[in-house]
């Protein structure tokens, strides 16, 4: 990346280059609590399959990982690890927190050992509410994430606002996300100031 | 299906009690040295974030010890600051897989203490919606166990088949997991139209599902070599270890909750049978819970069509205040038995809840079965003890 960094590149390769990127992304799972499951149906199910996408969901080290989907409760024992696992992972890297916990805390935002967000720990890229979130949201998540990684100016570092999925995916329909459906999602004007998101009409909380 | 003969069972534990010496005589002469092997609290066998440091010599497990608290959520404290209503939102998430199931047996509990009765029909929908859980919880085990030892294709049968049992979940209770649907006195709502027709077609294909299983996995060498006197617990021992559900059967006990103790639901109603195994290894826990999720099937067909009709709540007063004292209600949930004593002293919450999950018990016997096994045998008796790392550390 030393190159990229230094140079500016012209707009096609740039361009080819994102493209790639996008549509390599190679995504460690990391399960904590029940949207762990719905990430493994978003995942391994024939129902979702989010191989279309382009995501590849098999890497059994994060050191091989671009992408990692925090779904679940981050504990406060649990939180170095992320942290530690997060580190290992090479650059340039992306976070998807999925469910409101990892957002937030969600139903546990009293709690003595729950951490109140993942985003105290590691930065988040996309932010998908719901407790658990569908499927359909995961996948519309990963779906906004490629947009941003295309569009991405490779010399900048991207690390900007994250993105929050619109509610309306969290509590769509069984017909899952069609990839070109999200064309009309609010993504490029980036919301400022909405660090955390607040999960506002949670999926089936 | 009969239980297999366990005349070969017994000798291949000859064998392999045999190979074990055999091994730990070659150790002695090499003097292989301890090393400490630490798998979790991310590895995909875990299930989630269970830590176990196992101390190995060689290849052999010398001690295996489960270390907890990675998802300590907190639940019996929270439950102090909650009312009864919102008490059930969060133990919907204690064993996240078989949701429905886990609010029953604490709503009992509280209707126990204020002295009302959930009114027929909504005892049936409520066992059938607890059957449900039961088949979308252990059908996943039964595709995972096959990722365990090697064999991908029977999870993604599992993922799909799942489907189809939490579109019916949904279709009540408007919640693929987290249903949140069981009340104080009854159930949220009725249950939708053409529900019933569409619920015999999805069991017929569960039942299609456990013989795919049987077919996929049971009937292969390769399973049956990782799995077959691999991990064996006898009876006394999980007994002794406060062992529950499918993994205390498989030992050969005969104990059913639904049968033993019914709490007021309408098991006694219908026409099933408690399967147990006298092998008490990692094959006869898959074997076990395969039958059992074919019997699950068999009970909510029986159940659809004897549902009763009337009313779906009992009167209850608006705002839920629940009578000092204290009661202790546990229920056969998919992973075993699941109770909750709960302390009331009057208020709008209660004063103390204490919760029993299956779990926590179960994985208590790791340290026994663990000493003296095999690297790899770890992964296949971890995944047929099979835990939910929220009901352990809840
Ligand atoms: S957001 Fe809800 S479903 Fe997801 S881990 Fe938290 S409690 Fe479970």
């Amino acid at each position: 990346m030393a190159l990229v960094d230094k140079v500016k590149l012209p707009k096609p390769l740039s361009w080819l280059l994102n493209f790639g990127r996008a549509r390599s992304l190679w995504v460690y799972q990391w399960g904590l609590a029940c949207c762990a499951i719905e990430m493994g149906a978003a995942f391994g199910s024939p129902r979702y399959d989010v191989m279309r996408l382009g995501v590849i969901p098999f890497p059994a080290s994060p050191r091989q990982a671009d992408l990692v989907v925090i779904s679940g409760t981050v504990t406060d024992k649990m939180a170095p690890v992320i942290r530690r696992l997060y580190e290992q992972m090479p650059e340039p890297k992306y976070v998807i927190s999925m469910g409101s916990c990892a957002n937030c805390g969600g139903p546990y935002w009293d709690s003595y050992s729950v951490t109140k967000g993942v985003d105290q720990v590691i930065p988040v890229d996309v932010y998908v509410p719901g407790c658990p979130p569908r499927p359909e949201a995961l996948l519309e998540g990963i779906v906004l994430l490629q947009e941003r990684i295309q569009r991405e100016d490779m010399q900048e570092r991207w690390r900007g606002e994250p993105i929050v999925v619109p509610t309306s995916a969290a509590s769509s329909t069984r017909v899952p996300a069609a990839p070109g459906a999200s064309g009309t999602a609010p993504t490029s004007a980036p919301a400022t100031g909405t660090a955390s998101a607040v999960p506002a009409g949670s999926a089936q909380a | 299906m009969s239980p297999p003969p366990t005349a070969s069972a017994l000798r291949e534990q000859q064998a392999y009690v045999a190979a074990q010496a055999a091994d730990a005589r070659v150790n002695v002469e090499l003097d292989t040295g301890d090393m400490t092997l630490n798998i979790g609290p991310q590895h995909p066998a875990t299930h989630g974030t269970l830590r176990i440091a196992c101390q190995l010599d060689g290849e052999q497990v010398i001690s295996a010890e489960p270390l907890m608290g990675y998802m300590h959520r907190g639940y019996e404290k929270l439950c102090e600051v909650r009312t009864y209503p919102q008490c059930t939102t969060l133990i919907n998430r204690i064993d996240w897989l078989g949701s429905f199931a886990n609010e029953v047996p604490f709503i009992l509990a509280a209707e126990q203490l204020m002295g009302v009765e959930a009114p027929p029909r909504a005892q049936w929908i409520r066992t059938i919606l607890f059957e449900l859980s039961r088949i979308a919880n252990v059908s996943l085990f039964l595709g995972d166990m096959g990722v365990q030892v090697g064999a991908l294709t029977p999870v993604f049968f599992a993922f799909r088949d799942r489907e189809r049992v939490l579109n019916q979940i949904e279709e009540v209770t408007g919640g693929r997991f987290h249903p949140n649907f069981d009340r104080i006195g009854g159930l949220k709502d009725d249950i939708p139209r053409g529900w019933i027709a569409e619920t015999h077609a999805v069991m017929a294909k569960m039942r299609g599902f456990c013989d795919e299983m049987e077919d996929l996995l049971m009937g292969n060498e390769i399973f049956q070599t990782r799995c077959r006197s691999v991990g064996v617990i006898p009876g006394d021992v999980a007994l002794s270890y406060g062992l529950s559900g499918a993994n205390l059967r498989a030992s050969g006990v005969d104990w059913d909750l639904r049968r033993d103790a019914n709490p007021g639901l309408a098991w006694d109603q219908v026409d099933w049978r408690v399967w147990t195994h006298p092998d008490g290894d990692s094959f006869a826990r898959y074997w076990v819970r395969l039958q059992e999720t074919r019997e699950a099937t068999k009970i909510v067909d029986q159940l659809l069509d004897g549902i009763p009709s009337g009313p779906i709540m009992a009167k209850v007063p608006r705002i839920i205040k629940v009578p000092a004292g204290e009661a202790y209600v546990s229920t056969e949930n998919p992973l075993g038995e699941m109770g909750y004593y709960v302390v009331s002293k009057g208020g709008l919450g209660p004063f103390r809840v204490k919760i029993r999950t299956p779990s926590f018990s179960n994985i208590s016997v790791v340290p026994w079965v663990m000493r003296g096994t095999y690297v790899p045998d770890i992964i296949t008796i971890l995944g047929s003890l099979y835990f939910i790392l929220g009901d352990i550390d809840r």
